[in-house]
């Protein structure tokens, strides 16, 4: 069989359209210029040795044309040898030609190789949006502020008030990663759409609306506390504000994330659930079980990676096959992308898309988040493994600092104005002390409440 | 009444319960296309359709930690384990989230689902797929532990689980799938939980065990009558909350106390009986209480050797007549 028309569809895998003599695709780039310098045709592309060659197309035309080759080529090729099926959850979403039947639609008929997949992902870079391209008044931008100053003036004290251990347990400080609860918690709809996150907590339900009394409170043990003083640090809650919490065993929150969109889903809800986790978290097969879970039930999800650099003292650079921890969402065909978590504009706009061109429209997706943790893994941390100058490097490129230089630049609010807003949010986390030290400590009796819903607990009495 | 085997009782639960609430659905390996493992949800996929009868993959963590997250967020899961053998990889989701969420958040939360599936051995499967998890479950506060042993009392219960608010482990078994029996129904039927059953009254000798032990508790009733003793049987029905009281006023009439449980014997139902007896009943008492439960190895896989394992009539009858001092 040499027939050559043949052998050109088989090349060509599963959806074996051949585009010989086909000419350009509609919307293939520069078609007129390389009509004109002889080439018609794709596989006329594909023999060219030099796009920059040819008579008219300079290297920024080559480069877009054999982008557009690549991509065109990637389509056609039936670059998988599956092709994914819709969730049986979400209704009449099957595609026309997906046969229906619980039957496996996957062939053994393996396609000529190698099979080349060509994958982007987009980045959110630090310094890249302005305010007002993202829809944030001049207003808001200070709000933007006030958050991230509430919450990194609440972990100084808190590191004070463990020293004069008035908080005990393990406490695990957000400073440095603010821009990335601030920036998420922009985007989405509060009190609508869902947050669940780990056990660096504080910046979260700060960044949400959660009280500095309330969560004092909860750090000092009392009854005014989140959770009426039986979570702790590491588990804030806020039903109200749909903080989903606060959870302490790495990982363990990921497939409760999965179940929280589920809930939004199964119900027609419009809503989401972002789900935050550090680096460790995605060692953890909870990862891969609740993102395979999101996938093929179509969920409402974002998973975001928050990616301070340590788990614990682990750098993350250590511990990972594949450090590039965006790519890893790619495993199930998820949407990807890169931001900097030291510009709240960035994570602003990235959790905007992630939120808005994905999980609404009930596709789970990956973001990584990329910040740094100033502190140690826990109070108790002197993060000894960091290298020399490391610390100092990472605070020049502070989220908070450059916020401010940015409203100062735009003229949107004076140093002064922003010395006041800082004050202003110090006085809170002094007026939260002082309520938390003034509130009594839970009853002893409280210790048998809320165990169960059922009153007459306990059973051994 | 109706004769219903134990699958049907248990699937009659789930589906009354589900045409009657839309918060419930039933999530599981197995569970819709294939109609259920050992068939509990036949017909269930037709009936819902895949919104409330749905497939997961092999990913108990998942699907468990699924469940948990639904419930926080308002719906009413139950979450099928193939058995519970396999519950073990899902454990973290079903000891340190289902359970410690409504304390942790200080009641914000509630967690109302279902874990059900079989429980304990079924035959020649060898040590992983042999295990009791009663003992183990129950010892995690936050937690229910359901394990019927009649089908009447599997839906009345299995109802009940589902309609509760705190997390329930309900704990079935393969052997008992099979089992014919009158079950209610009445609209509506209901058993509460933590309410143990007198099966049997007797004067002579106290018997408790639950799940497939009730069955040869109530031969060995059978036995020790046709030697002129009367042993009153009690099935707890409910392993927490237990209904201690049912059995301390028992033991307060027969004096005498023997415990069945198929479960390995340390730390397990029958120790906690024992011991919530001798704490309530010390005086009452006119024999050591004795257990009979598999012995403390792994569950084996040949034939002669299961049999050994098990807990079975003889054993019982003949521990029954040491605390009668009748041998």
């Amino acid at each position: 069989m040499a027939d050559d028309s043949l052998a050109s569809e088989s090349a060509s895998g599963l959806n074996g359209s051949s585009d010989e003599g086909a000419g350009f695709p509609d919307d293939f780039p520069h078609t007129a210029r390389l009509k004109q310098a002889g080439v018609t045709t794709l596989d006329g592309l594909r023999d060219v040795d030099s796009l920059e060659d040819l008579k008219g197309i300079g290297p920024t035309y080559a480069k877009e044309i054999a982008e557009a080759l690549e991509r065109y080529d990637a389509d056609e090729s039936g670059d998988t040898a599956t092709k994914k099926r819709s969730s049986p959850l979400s209704g009449d979403g099957a595609a026309e030609d997906e046969p229906e039947g619980p039957w496996t639609q996957q062939s053994i008929d393996i396609p000529e190789g190698p099979i080349e997949e060509t994958v982007s992902f987009d980045t959110y870079p630090a310094g890249q949006f302005s305010h007002d391209e993202l829809g944030f008044s001049d207003d808001e931008v200070v709000d933007l502020l006030r958050s991230m100053l509430l919450q990194r003036r609440f972990e100084n004290r808190c590191r004070q008030m463990y020293q004069r251990q008035k908080i005990s347990g393990f406490l695990h400080l957000y400073i440095g990663q603010e821009a990335v609860s601030t920036g998420s918690v922009s985007a989405v709809d509060l009190g609508d759409d869902s947050i669940i996150t780990a056990y660096r907590d504080h910046g979260m339900g700060l960044a949400m609306g959660m009280t500095p009394e309330e969560c004092m409170g909860e750090l000092f043990g009392k009854s005014t506390g989140c959770s009426k003083g039986k979570g702790g640090s590491m588990h804030f809650f806020d039903a109200e504000k749909r903080m989903m919490g606060g959870h302490a065993i790495v990982g363990a929150h990921l497939p409760l994330g999965a179940g929280i969109a589920f809930a939004h889903k199964y119900r027609g809800e419009d809503n989401v659930c972002l789900c935050f986790f550090g680096d460790g978290a995605m060692h953890q097969g909870a990862f891969r079980e609740a993102c395979n879970l999101a996938g093929i039930y179509e969920l409402p999800i974002v998973f975001i990676c928050e990616n301070n650099q340590y788990a614990m003292g682990t750098a993350v650079d250590r511990a990972f096959s594949k450090p590039d921890l965006f790519k890893h969402g790619y495993n199930f065909d998820f949407p990807c992308s890169l931001a900097s978590g030291m510009d709240v504009f960035s994570v602003n706009k990235a959790v905007s898309d992630h939120v808005e061109n994905y999980a609404r429209k009930g596709q789970p997706s990956m973001l990584e988040v990329r910040t740094y943790r100033y502190q140690g893994h826990s109070i108790t941390d002197p993060a000894e493994y960091r290298a020399a100058n490391e610390l100092d490097q990472r605070k020049s490129e502070d989220a908070i600092a450059r916020l401010q230089q940015y409203i100062v630049d735009r003229g949107i609010a004076t140093d002064g104005d922003i010395d006041a807003i800082d004050e202003e949010a110090e006085q809170k986390v002094v007026d939260a002390i002082d309520a938390a030290d003034a509130a009594p400590f839970p009853d002893e009796e409280a210790i048998y409440d809320d165990v169960y819903t059922q009153e007459d607990y306990p059973f051994i009495a | 009444m109706a004769t219903l085997q134990f699958r049907e009782a248990l699937r009659a639960a789930m589906t009354e319960e589900m045409e009657r609430d839309d918060d419930i659905f039933l999530i599981g390996e197995e569970v819709a296309e294939y109609d259920g493992a050992y068939k509990v949800s036949k017909g269930m996929l037709d009936q819902f359709g895949s919104r409330r009868v749905i497939d997961s993959p092999i990913s108990e963590l998942g699907f468990a930690g699924l469940g948990i997250g639904a419930a926080m967020n308002g719906l009413r899961p139950i979450v099928e384990f193939m058995t519970f053998n396999f519950s073990f990889v899902a454990f973290d989701q079903v000891i340190n989230n289902a359970p410690n969420m409504q304390y942790m958040s200080g009641g914000q939360f509630t967690v109302p689902i279902v874990f059900r599936g079989p429980n304990g051995a079924a035959g020649q499967l060898g040590a992983t797929h042999s295990n009791s998890t009663e003992a183990l479950y129950s010892t995690f506060p936050g937690l229910k532990v359901v394990a019927p042993s009649i089908p009447d009392d599997g839906k009345g219960l299995l109802k009940t689980a589902i309609r509760d608010d705190d997390p329930v482990v309900f704990l079935e078994s393969e052997l008992m799938y099979g089992m014919k029996d009158e079950v209610s129904d009445a609209e509506d039927y209901t058993i509460p939980i933590g309410s143990a059953r007198v099966a049997r009254e007797g004067d002579d000798v106290t018997l408790v065990a639950h799940s497939k032990s009730y069955h040869i508790a109530m031969d060995a009733a059978d036995e020790l009558e046709e030697r002129g003793y009367e042993a009153e049987v009690i099935d707890p029905r409910t392993i927490k909350p237990l209904d201690i009281e049912t059995i301390v006023e028992s033991v307060v009439k027969t004096n005498r106390l023997v415990v069945i449980d198929e479960s390995n014997p340390f730390a397990s139902v029958a120790s906690e009986v024992t011991h919530q007896v001798q704490d309530r009943a010390f005086d009452y008492l006119d024999a050591p209480i004795l257990r009979v439960t598999a012995p403390d190895t792994p569950a084996p896989y040949a034939p002669n050797l299961m049999d050994a394992y098990m807990p079975g009539v003889d054993e019982t009858v003949d521990k029954c007549l040491q605390v009668l001092y009748a041998k």
